[in-house]
């Protein structure tokens, strides 16, 4: 009995030689439900091309027409992708600045940030910038200086009223400046949620490590902490610059009308063309936001370096060190 | 040589003040006390190892000589400092944090899960703390940073990141980062315990060696056998008191306690 351990039904290792299974040469599954897929979505989409060829009211010749308008342009550059960049940055500073104030210990910073928060979340940007567009009317001059600084002064007897700078709201009421600040006020409430999970997802043991290196609380937040934060932050932030191309469009109820959609829409109703406008800003929606999407896969190499996969450079530059000794 | 420490032939008898000097510290953890008085003295050039069963307090202790964690009575004294405050007439004033991160300094810590910074290279991470935190020349950081690495072993991976290294390496790494700002003492927190068993020996041949180079060390560890050949000493605790302490050969080889019989006993059966 001593060749038959492995058991009756398989071959004793002596047969081996002769019939021992080799590379698998299987038959695929069959899939045919692919293909019925398949067919169906080539149906739907040779309709959706017949109907955009063949009704002469998409005219996408005056679209295109109209994505190269001066005012178009203008409306493109100065409006929606200034409008973003700037809103963005003044929202992810903002941003990053009430996290660490929601994740601070001084009870004050906390309340403050998460009043600002619950704020800018409920408002709806359209209203937001409606509002601030009128602002003229409740604060014509906007001073910075002493509470009740005329009051003190009337009571000291000064001849200044204690203001440290001041200016005319109504200098900069319509300006791309004012939407600007209603949607980049408006981001930051986004983007403090965002940064906020970004740190909280590095874990502590990192803090821990750099503070008992002696590095100063800024210093860890700083170098070790947010860089590794952004790893988690840089995604959603990519699709909120996304929004915010498109969030751009509601600078006409500041009103700014430099913008993407409102010029391409004059346009098309100038010429009695509704439609071709709005394919023309959707156009231009489309291709900006593929640029940022590109923009973006970049920046998540950049921030995952030592995790997951290896970037080739590093890679490269690995072999070579490996290969020295 | 790791350390800017003298070489010490054999280990000295203390002399002089201790480095570390821990009078009755207490700390609690929402009303569970955790540290129950502990005294400890640990001599310059000394290696401590601190051993007990889970839970008996004495990754606490490490943490709170290095003020991870704030201590709730008693005094730690590391190097003639008072850590975490300033006695002002008899009267303690809480350290700011600046101050605190001053004191951390000169104490190294390697942590059990190692605690690399995964965005940076092995050679930044080495790095770091002497660049940002004492403003030190870079290109004298590097050189010294690249002498600690082919210290522990690493010469041949500056450039990688921390998650290509297994465990034992980036083990090596923490030791050297630590050493890089040329602390008086050292801590180690359970430094081979999330290590696969074969990656254990490599750092603690890291360790011996810092051990021979006069490095002052307290050690947390389960590791009987480099408790038993390295320490001067050895402190069992548990429930948040030091049970036994005393030379390895005595504590190890001839427990008195009761406690420490059975914890003995239950890590040899286990290993």
């Amino acid at each position: 009995m001593s060749t038959s351990a492995a058991g009756s039904g398989s071959p004793a290792p002596s047969a081996a030689t002769v019939d021992r299974p080799g590379v698998i040469h299987a038959r695929p599954v069959r899939h045919p439900w692919r293909w019925v897929a398949i067919a169906i979505i080539v149906v739907l989409v040779a309709m959706m091309i017949s109907s955009l060829v063949t009704n002469p009211r998409w005219d996408f010749g005056f679209a295109f027409e109209i994505m190269q308008q001066t005012p178009v342009l203008e409306g493109l550059w100065k409006g929606t992708v200034f409008g973003t960049i700037a809103s963005m940055i003044l929202g992810v500073g903002l941003g990053v600045v009430l996290a660490v104030m929601r994740l601070s210990d001084n009870p004050v910073l906390r309340g403050v940030a998460f009043a600002y928060t619950w704020f800018f979340r409920a408002m709806p940007r359209y209203v937001l910038l409606a509002i601030l567009g009128s602002l003229g009317f409740l604060y014509s001059q906007i001073r910075f200086g002493v509470p009740f600084g005329q009051q003190l002064a009337q009571s000291l007897g000064l001849s200044t009223d204690l203001t440290l700078f001041g200016f005319s709201w109504n200098d900069i009421s319509s300006t791309i400046w004012v939407g600007i600040i209603g949607l980049g006020l408006s981001e930051a409430a986004y983007m403090a949620e965002i940064a906020r999970a970004g740190i909280l997802s590095v874990d502590k043991g990192q803090d821990e490590a750099a503070r008992a290196l002696g590095m100063s609380s800024g210093q860890r937040m700083r170098r070790i902490v947010l860089p590794q934060a952004m790893r988690v932050i840089v995604p959603p932030t990519g699709n909120e610059t996304i929004a915010m191309v498109k969030d751009t469009s509601l600078l006409t109820a500041v009103p700014v009308l430099t913008e993407l959609y409102y010029q391409a829409y004059l346009f098309g109703q100038r010429g009695f063309k509704i439609i071709p406008g709005f394919v023309a800003a959707t156009l231009w929606y489309l291709i900006i936001c593929s640029i940022l999407m590109v923009g973006q896969s970049y920046l998540e190499k950049y921030f995952g370096r030592g995790f997951g996969a290896i970037p080739k450079k590093t890679k490269e530059k690995l072999m070579k060190i490996e290969a020295d000794h | 040589m790791i350390s800017d420490a003298p070489v010490i032939a054999g280990r000295p008898a203390p002399t002089g003040p201790p480095l570390v000097h821990a009078v009755n510290v207490m700390k609690s953890f929402h009303g569970n006390d955790v540290l129950k008085g502990i005294d400890m003295d640990v001599h310059k050039g000394q290696v401590v190892c601190l051993l007990g069963p889970s839970g008996s307090g004495k990754t606490t202790f490490l943490r709170c000589i290095n003020q991870l964690e704030t201590i709730d009575g008693g005094r730690i004294w590391v190097d003639g400092d008072l850590m975490g405050y300033a006695d002002k007439g008899g009267v303690l004033h809480r350290l700011s944090d600046k101050a605190i991160a001053a004191q951390r300094r000169d104490i190294g810590m390697v942590f059990q899960r190692f605690n690399l910074f995964p965005h940076k290279t092995v050679l930044e991470n080495v790095m770091e703390a002497p660049i940002q935190v004492k403003r030190e020349p870079k290109k004298e950081v590097q050189q010294r940073a690249m002498e600690l690495l082919a210290k522990v072993g690493l010469a041949d991976k500056p450039a990688a990141y921390p998650g290509q290294l297994s465990g034992g390496q980036q083990q090596r790494v923490a030791i050297a980062r630590a050493l890089a700002m040329r602390p008086k003492l050292m801590l180690f927190d359970e430094p081979t315990s999330a290590l696969d068993p074969e990656l254990v020996g490599e750092v603690l041949t890291t360790m011996r060696e810092l051990a021979d180079t006069g490095m002052t060390m307290i050690v947390v560890t389960h590791e009987m056998g480099f408790a038993r050949d390295v320490a001067d000493r050895v402190v069992f605790m548990d429930g948040g008191v030091v049970v036994e302490e005393g030379p390895p050969s005595e504590v190890i080889g001839n427990p008195q306690n009761v406690r420490t019989k059975t914890f003995l006993r239950r890590m040899t059966e286990g290993g």
